[in-house]
């Protein structure tokens, strides 16, 4: 391996309002190497990112740079009413004689360099029409194309579908190959393993590891991010579910040939009292949609959504009304709302519930907000911190209590566990598997395969729109999901290591 | 780099309580100014009639608050208040109680008609409410026949000129319904309901609230609250004015609540703010006025303050 180092750092602090995001980081990043940055959220990631950046300056420390970084974020950073092409070649745009843009020869390269990335959409249309994976490697082939010696990758796989997460992983092997250094910030351990050769975990502001990351078991690897024993984790597993759950006999929700073109057809869903039903698929098979179908944010073509029998008007208020709750996908656009407090986020839905002739109570909000907040062990200095500035595990549990103070019936979560650290995952995933037990129905969607196969009780697994298949008992393995998954669609992407 | 950490928490802390004090410490300032430089400034007569002036703006403001706390702004509110100027005469006859009754109800009607562009049609605010921005005032020109209209009620033109206690009775309504609003805002359902529809409104959506009532409703107190402005404009004027009454009343209005703290990317309402933010305004023109420097001037020293009020309210990053 060569071991001369494009990234070179030594000893940074860096403090946000006497907090302490970095301590005496050691940070080095050598020529050609792929770099695993884990750690759980809030550990320090992305503050180092930025320092090394250069958007943030350490208070301390010493930061070397020894060639050009591209940073690619989870967000995607691009321009989405402009043309794919003129993405890609924003700020460098080919010209013609005259130092006009040259159109013609900017599509056709932008076409050429987005086949190596599994993209043959229109690159005349504009970026906002593509997929959000899609999009995602638009900007990959615009950081690399922009020659830098760095890539920096946070989560770039979070909200890619499996055959894309292919693709990522297949570049990240060709800028490998190609010598340009990687770091890449995940917390998916099956990647890790597969692309990275060396990683780095934060804790707590600090460098706990750094070396080789094939010499280094999975197990140790989550007790270093975690700070807590191997044997600990043993004995309770890798998901925090526990048994499986006693249902009712009669189903709470029946969602009946839910139609709503282009995106879901004729799907029907029922769950009984205290169960988990987990919802299977890929990225737009329709996950989502079902969900929204059943809460009534999504126009229907045809089908019926019924709770305990009776029919449920097809509004999100008479959904709610009905008993049905909806913790949504994306925290930040479709959950809290930044400039309230805790308290306020909490009894947001519960509001009319806990006031009398439309004056709100105080004392009764307090009162529930306290249970909750002591319940979901949320971490807030009061509830009256602002929500924005809690870390994205507190954030999913103040949503959580958002739904359960409406004391809900049926309670159906989209991704509830998507991009918030370990520790806060296994307390959602145990939370859920309380509620069931207490007699809550839950639809379960989940992109992580594990997470549903522990969860859920009984899988409805979707396919472009349709259900392909249900599974339950036995049925419950990764082979029988990934068959009703592929049925049609095979999946040939092989898998084998980087190296 | 050698910047301590302390340093940087006190300058974050500074701006902050920058942003949510700046106006009080500027209208104190400037009262402070005007007490030791201002002739005859600390004399009841000046005050009350600093107050009268303001009291319009203020009422305005208040429904102008609440609308850009959804995130949306209301030009429509000078337009509403020449509506309801030009209903006043129409009415008079059956008493002044009965002519107020009906500008308001002109008003409510004016301002759920911008809700429901705005909600159900999904047309954006600010060109939702510049249609009756223009199209308001010429259908109060429509109904006044254009013409400007002397009154003569003397009921209806004691509630311009009459004190309680001392306190011109104007800024009575203007002070009671900043109240009113304060406590709408912060001890009910849908006060609460507003901010949250302006800061997240796919969320608050999402959690079941009913977001065109919320917006509808915002819209309609805002062309309610308009409405009292021009009854209360009108009478103190003696007249039906439709061509002029209310003219750029909606930048003074947005003026006071950007000023005041309010953010126009919404989920936030600050309603002393507001009121504080009126009087601040206010101020500043009668200090150059008293102090002789023409309209022009003031206008510019306005313009002045907006991009003040507007830097220190701006996110930190």
């Amino acid at each position: 391996m060569p071991t001369d180092p494009v990234i070179e750092v030594a000893g940074v602090t860096k403090t946000f309002a006497g907090v302490r995001a970095l301590s005496e980081v050691d940070f080095t990043l050598h020529r050609g190497e792929v770099h695993a940055l884990v750690g759980e959220n809030g550990a320090g990631k992305s503050t180092l990112i930025k320092v090394l950046t250069g958007i943030h300056t350490p208070d301390s420390g010493r930061v070397g740079r020894n060639g050009r970084i591209s940073t690619i974020y989870q967000e995607v950073n691009l321009v989405p009413l402009m043309s794919v092409s003129a993405n890609l070649f924003l700020g460098r745009e080919p010209r013609t004689r005259f130092g006009l843009i040259d159109r013609a020869r900017r599509d056709a390269e932008a076409a050429e360099i987005l086949k190596g990335y599994g993209i043959t959409a229109d690159v005349r249309a504009p970026l906002g029409t593509l997929a959000v994976g899609e999009q995602q490697m638009v900007a990959l082939a615009r950081a690399v194309a922009a020659d830098a010696d760095v890539v920096i990758m946070d989560e770039p796989t979070s909200s890619l579908e499996p055959r894309e997460v292919e693709t990522l992983l297949g570049v990240v092997d060709r800028l490998h190959e190609a010598g340009i250094a990687i770091i890449y910030v995940s917390h998916r351990m099956d990647e890790l393993y597969r692309i990275c050769d060396t990683v780095t975990v934060l804790r707590d502001g600090r460098n706990v590891h750094s070396g080789p990351l094939a010499d280094l078991p999975r197990i140790e690897l989550v007790s270093l991010m975690l700070g807590r024993s191997v044997n600990e984790i043993r004995k309770h597993g890798t998901t925090a579910f526990g048994e499986g759950h006693h249902a009712g006999a009669q189903p709470v929700l029946e969602a009946v040939g839910l139609t709503s073109r282009p995106r879901i057809d004729g799907v029907s869903v029922s769950i009984r009292p205290g169960e988990v039903v987990g919802l299977a698929g890929l990225l737009g098979s329709g996950r989502t949609e079902t969900a929204k179908a059943i809460i009534g944010a999504l126009p229907l073509d045809g089908g019926t959504v019924l709770v305990a029998g009776q029919p449920v008007p097809h509004s999100v208020k008479g959904s709610t009304r009905a008993g049905i709750s909806m913790l949504a996908e994306d925290r930040k656009t479709e959950g809290i709302i930044p400039n309230l407090s805790v308290r306020e986020n909490i009894v947001l839905a519960a509001l009319p519930r806990l006031s009398r002739f439309g004056i709100t109570s105080r004392a009764r909000q307090d009162r529930i907000v306290d249970t909750f907040v002591t319940r979901l062990r949320i971490k807030v200095s009061s509830p009256e911190q602002k929500v924005a500035e809690l870390s994205g595990g507190n954030q999913q549990k103040v949503l959580l209590a958002r739904w359960l103070c409406t004391e809900p019936k049926i309670l159906l979560l989209d991704e509830p566990t998507r991009g918030i650290d370990v520790g806060a995952k296994a307390e959602v995933q145990a939370l859920i598997d309380e509620l069931a037990r207490e007699g809550l129905a839950v639809l379960l969607i989940s992109s992580e395969l594990d997470e549903l196969l522990d969860g859920a009780d009984r899988l409805v697994v979707l396919r472009d729109g349709t259900v392909a298949g249900e599974l339950e008992g036995d049925q419950l393995t990764r082979e029988h999901v990934l068959a009703a998954i592929a049925a049609e669609v095979r999946d040939d992407a092989d898998s084998d290591g980087s190296d | 780099m050698t910047r301590t950490a302390t340093a940087a928490t006190r300058t974050a802390a500074r701006t902050r309580w920058l942003q949510d004090n700046g106006v009080y410490v500027a209208v104190g300032v400037l009262l402070l100014f005007n007490v030791l430089f201002t002739a005859n400034f600390l004399t009841v007569g000046n005050f009350t009639t600093q107050l009268v002036q303001a009291a319009p703006v203020l009422i305005v403001a208040l429904g102008m608050a609440l609308v850009i706390g959804t995130e949306g702004v209301d030009l429509s509110v000078g337009a509403v208040m020449a509506m309801a100027a030009a209903i006043i005469p129409l009415y008079l006859g059956a008493g002044p109680f009965m002519a107020i009754v009906m500008a308001l109800v002109v008003g409510v009607l004016a301002g759920a008609f911008n809700g429901f562009l705005v909600a159900r049609v999904g047309i954006q605010p600010i060109v939702a409410t510049l249609a009756l921005l223009v199209g308001g005032r010429g259908l109060a020109l429509v109904i006044a026949d254009g013409q400007l209209v002397q009154l003569h009620d003397p009921a209806f033109l004691a509630l311009g000129t009459d004190s309680v206690a001392g306190v011109p009775i104007s800024v009575l309504i203007a002070g009671l319904l900043a109240l009113v609003v304060a406590a709408l805002m912060n001890r009910t359902t849908f006060g609460r309901q507003v901010v949250a529809v302006g800061g997240n409104r796919k969320a608050a959506t999402l959690a079941g609230l009913p977001v065109n009532r919320v917006l509808i409703g915002v819209y309609a107190l805002s062309g309610a609250l308009a409405a009292v402005a021009g009854v209360l404009a009108t009478s103190r004027l003696g007249a039906s004015d439709p061509a002029d009454m209310g003219l750029l009343m909606e930048l003074s209005a947005i003026t006071a609540v950007v000023v005041g703290g309010t953010p126009l990317t919404g989920g936030k309402v600050r309603v002393l703010g507001t009121v504080f933010g009126v009087v601040l305004m206010q101020l500043v023109r009668a200090t150059l006025i008293k102090h002789n420097l023409p309209d022009s001037i003031a206008q510019m020293i306005q313009a002045a303050i907006i991009i003040a009020a507007v830097y220190v309210a701006r996110e930190r990053r």
